[in-house]
């Protein structure tokens, strides 16, 4: 297995502890974790990312425990192998598109995927040298969407990432993303309390509040 | 990609906040720099050019113009003193050397001044063309007078009246340039030299006596009824300005002259304490010495140096502390980015060292900034004060202190950047990335 999640539990201090189903997933698979708001979906996706550690149990990661990394090693660990798309693209305006893909091989110290063939094959190598703040919201998407493969991670999470998008969109964005999981070989997260996009992954996950 | 990449990315994405900044600091540090490149070349040329003068004597009045018009040619002369009392004060058995200077004139704002060759010697010259004058009315050119004035070896011209633009001209007289001095960023660069009996013909034209009656009285031929008449014939028997002039010490002269005033080089110590308080009390001239006029002067200057040092911390300060307000917002906007540097691999030492960057680079592009506004605007102050005490500075000289200036700039943007630095290092990535 890929990706192995054990008895994981968390909780916000003075608040009751939030408890997470157990699940694994092997390469190119894909799961959805779908919740109702507040019910503890981000904290989870938080939890897969090492974002936040655990109060109990443990997230292993193509054989890595995340809770036994610290520091720099974990933030390393992150960049090189845990690709995220977040519900908004929140790309660097500073940057241009394709100085955003480089800044995150750059910080992961990985030589993944070229920029470029990335952006042809989610179909905007036209903006690579676009101002971010010159895209359109699906463009947008799309170019965070190549920043969180842009490494050729073993996991992809996507947080909330068809919220804000219509019909069309949503359905496009899960599909992007489920063909890029397969052809690197990655495990796919989609949290979302979307259910537009439950007919589009055939394993879901129900996290309920504990 | 790397980090210097990013900051500099960052700052050209606030064009404004990152220009007004870096302006603001250069500005505090364009003072800075223009003051150190005054202050240290002022003195050292000062005390460059005082080399070798122990004692200016001059008429009486403000010791301290007398030696700014005698020793640096940038003030007016005290007035002009008798040449016998001047002679009398050259055979004082403490004086070893005597330099008589005669001045009146200019041409274009660069001083004429009339001398003997010792006043070469004094200042160790040497010729990038022809030869010192010998006969009247023949000029020695500074190098930055030859070259202003773009006068060449064998080239006339007409001095005025005065020592500063604007007087009428003497154009009774030509100047003839027979030698061009080689540069030597001393006050003789500035210089047009002559004989003092060139001063002395030069002003005799328009006057009262005819300089054809120098030295020698010849007796006029009776039945010449007119002094005009009796003029000519006289300057045909004798043309003083084919005469030499005098190489060394004073001309001599059958009337009643006058110099501005007289560079002494003492015998021995025992005249430092005798002659000047001679010459104050038994004569009607004033003895000042240039040591002790020219440190009393950078006393008088020291206060305006430390006024406007004051100022230019005050406004480094400022400077810094608007970096500070401007980094500190900038991160107050940018924590969600923080937090994408952080989900993206970044560590918290590198988010830190993104936050100093920005400061030192914003802080570096002030310290070059002011340091280039400092010398270009000493350059425009020399270049419209050309005859002027300023113009002692040498605008593009670049001084090891002025690594200083990025000095104190790194320190600016050090301390700038600390706080947002510290509040950059915790950033909590999850808080951030459920706030947004």
């Amino acid at each position: 297995m890929l990706l192995q999640s054990t008895s994981l539990s968390f909780a916000y201090p003075g608040q009751p502890s939030l408890s997470f189903p157990d699940f694994s997933l092997s390469g190119g698979e894909a799961v959805l974790l779908l919740g109702k708001s507040g019910s503890g979906k981000t904290t989870f996706l938080n939890l897969l990312a090492g974002l936040l550690s655990p109060s109990q149990g443990q997230v292993i990661l193509d054989g890595t425990v995340l809770s036994a990394l610290q520091g720099h090693r974990l933030d390393l660990f992150r960049g090189q192998h845990i690709g995220i798309v977040f519900q908004k693209p929140h790309l660097i305006a500073a940057l241009s598109v394709k100085q955003n893909l480089e800044l995150a091989q750059f910080l992961s110290k990985k030589k993944g995927a070229s920029p470029i063939s990335l952006l042809q094959d989610l179909g905007i190598a036209g903006k690579a040298s676009a101002a971010v703040g010159t895209l359109s919201e699906g463009e947008a998407q799309r170019v965070s969407i190549a920043r969180a493969l842009v490494n050729s991670p073993k996991l992809i999470l996507a947080d909330e990432p068809t919220s804000s998008l219509d019909d069309l969109h949503a359905q496009r964005v899960v599909q992007l993303l489920k063909a890029q999981a397969a052809k690197i070989g990655a495990a796919l997260v989609i949290v979302t309390h979307d259910q537009r996009v439950k007919s589009e992954v055939s394993q879901v996950l129900e996290v309920k509040s504990a | 990609m790397n980090l210097l990449t990013l900051s500099w990315k960052y700052l050209s994405f606030r064009p404004l906040s990152t220009g007004l900044n870096a302006i603001l600091l250069a500005f505090g540090l364009a003072i800075i720099t223009v003051l150190l490149l005054v202050q240290h070349q002022f003195e050292q040329k000062m005390t460059r050019d005082a080399a070798g003068i122990d004692l200016v004597i001059g008429a009486k009045g403000s010791p301290l113009q007398l030696i700014l018009a005698s020793v640096y040619h940038i003030d007016f002369p005290t007035g002009n003193i008798k040449m016998e009392e001047a002679q009398r004060i050259s055979r004082n058995r403490l004086v070893k050397q005597v330099i008589p200077l005669a001045m009146g004139d200019n041409m274009q704002g660069f001083r004429i001044v009339g001398t003997n060759h010792d006043y070469l010697s004094l200042y160790e010259v040497s010729f990038a063309a022809g030869k010192a004058w010998e006969y009247p009315f023949e000029v020695t050119l500074g190098a930055s007078a030859a070259q202003a004035l773009g006068l060449k070896l064998g080239d006339s011209f007409t001095g005025s009246h005065g020592i500063s633009v604007g007087s009428h001209d003497h154009d009774q007289q030509q100047f003839k340039v027979t030698g061009i001095l080689a540069p030597t960023g001393k006050v003789v660069d500035r210089l047009v030299l002559t004989s003092i009996e060139s001063v002395w013909y030069t002003h005799e034209e328009q006057g009262e006596e005819s300089v054809a009656t120098e030295e020698v009285e010849l007796p006029i031929e009776e039945g010449t009824s007119h002094k005009e008449e009796a003029h000519d014939a006289l300057a045909e028997a004798l043309d003083p300005l084919k005469v030499p002039v005098a190489a060394q010490g004073f001309p001599t002269s059958n009337q009643e002259r006058e110099v501005t005033s007289l560079l002494v080089r003492y015998r021995n110590p025992m005249a430092a304490i005798q002659l000047p308080r001679m010459i104050n009390s038994a004569t009607s001239m004033q003895a000042a010495s240039p040591a002790f006029e020219m440190s009393r002067l950078f006393e008088l200057l020291g206060v305006g140096i430390s006024l406007l040092q004051g100022l230019a911390i005050a406004l480094v300060v400022i400077a810094g502390l608007s970096i500070f307000i401007a980094l500190y917002n900038s991160l107050k906007e940018r924590k969600y980015d923080l937090a994408i540097l952080r989900t993206l691999g970044a560590s918290r030492v590198q988010l830190v060292t993104l936050v100093f960057l920005e400061g030192i680079s914003l802080t570096t592009l002030g310290a070059l900034l002011g340091i280039a506004l400092g010398h270009g605007f000493l350059a425009i102050i020399v270049e419209l004060t050309a005859q002027e005490v300023v113009s002692l500075v040498d605008p593009w000289l670049f001084l090891p202190e002025e690594g200083l200036i990025f000095g104190y700039a790194l320190a600016v943007g050090l301390l700038a950047s600390l706080i947002p630095a510290w509040s950059a290092y915790q950033t909590s990535i999850a808080k951030q990335l459920t706030k947004a």
